[in-house]
């Protein structure tokens, strides 16, 4: 055990000056993804049933793609965020809450640019 | 890792049921938390029965009943009786409040007396408050200037002065932080509210002349935003007040420098 004064424990390795971008972030997410949600629910909502030539050809309205590659950038942007602020939380580990801090950022990102490729891939007419 | 059970040797047992009072009508049942560090005991929750008719009415008078009349081991801190010491600050029927302002028609069923949570027990129902009086201390509860001090005193307008009220009346008694789950599974980190609300009594005074060092300090993932605006501690102040809102407003603060 380590020994500490109260104080010094308190103060630790001091303030890492940083955290009102990341809260910032959090919250102007979380409002871009009201507006957002709606024509993501809305595209795959009326795209359930059809054929992949279908699927394809709505996908060309650059509308639908650009709506659906933002809702993909800021939902997983936030997904990232979110899920980071929960492993702070909870993991106290060290080792594990840093092993959890970069499996969060590959599969988010891994995840959200599949996405846009596939958009990208079907709006440019290559999914074929 | 947060832990979910309570380590072995914290796990309550069943303790003492102390005999009723003779020749009382009017019984209230008290369930306290005892544990001494003397012994190698777990925890236990002993049981009293006080005469009401023969007690003031509030749940720190049941108390001192029962040291002074039943059990004198039982350990508790308690000062001033009218909610201005913050020194009975525990946790009653699952809310952390003041004994000494809860009054025992409030609870219903048996009284369930309980340190405040999430703190280390020294004895029965005093938690060790030293690492939260070092967090207290941390953000500079005082006034900081650099201006030549003036030949009498620091002005301050009544309008200035209204901005510290909801935040002066803090008490210390750590229910909020006590309350807080960010603080139950941060507390080494995690200022908590008690000390954020300090922080920004101090960072509102219009005579503090240390606003950006403050800041500076408080920006930190882990002493500040650990607040996720649980409410627990608004929900709970014995006094009224809103740590949260207080720390709500020292984020909108750092916001406004950078955006």
């Amino acid at each position: 055990m380590k020994h500490q004064t109260p104080y010094n424990r308190v103060a630790g390795l001091g303030s890492a000056r940083e955290g009102s971008r990341h809260w910032w972030l959090q919250r102007l997410s979380s409002v871009a993804l009201i507006p957002l949600s709606f024509p993501f629910v809305w595209i795959v909502g009326s795209n359930l049933g059809h054929s992949r030539e279908q699927v394809i050809a709505a996908f060309a309205n650059p509308v639908v793609a650009i709506s659906t590659i933002l809702f993909l950038i800021v939902g997983f942007h936030h997904l990232q965020q979110g899920l980071q602020v929960v492993i702070e939380d909870y993991v106290h580990t060290r080792r594990l809450a840093m092993t959890l801090f970069i499996l969060n950022i590959i599969i988010c990102w891994t995840f959200g640019v599949t996405g846009i490729f596939a958009v990208a891939q079907m709006s440019f007419g290559l999914a074929n | 890792m947060v832990e979910l059970t309570l380590p072995k040797n914290s796990r309550l047992q069943a303790g003492k049921v102390w005999p009723k009072p003779k020749h009382s009508s009017k019984l209230r049942e008290f369930r306290v938390y005892r544990w001494n560090p003397d012994d190698d005991e777990n925890p236990r929750v002993d049981t009293y029965y006080i005469d009401t008719q023969d007690c003031g009415p509030m749940i720190l008078d049941g108390l001192i009943k029962i040291k002074s009349e039943i059990d004198p081991t039982l350990t508790f801190r308690r000062s001033c009786r009218e909610g201005i010491c913050g020194s009975c600050a525990m946790n009653i029927n699952g809310g952390n409040t003041l004994a000494c302002t809860k009054g025992m028609s409030e609870v219903k069923g048996p009284v369930r007396v309980y340190p405040l949570p999430h703190l280390a027990v020294i004895k029965d129902l005093v938690a060790d408050l030293t690492h939260f009086y070092s967090q207290h201390a941390s953000v500079m509860p005082w006034l900081e200037t650099k201006s030549n001090t003036p030949q009498s005193e620091w002005l301050q307008s009544a309008d200035d002065r209204r901005h510290l009220d909801g935040l002066y009346e803090c008490v210390m008694c750590a229910c909020c932080s006590a309350s807080c789950p960010s603080y139950w599974w941060n507390s080494d980190r995690y200022l908590g509210p008690a000390a954020l609300l300090h922080a920004y009594r101090w960072l509102i005074d219009s005579r503090d002349e240390n606003t950006g060092e403050r800041l500076d300090d408080l920006e930190d993932p882990f002493k500040l935003y650990r607040c996720h605006t649980i409410l627990n501690c608004a929900d709970t102040c014995p006094k009224g007040l809103n740590p949260a809102k207080a720390i709500a407003e020292i984020k909108k603060k750092i916001l406004e420098r950078n955006v």
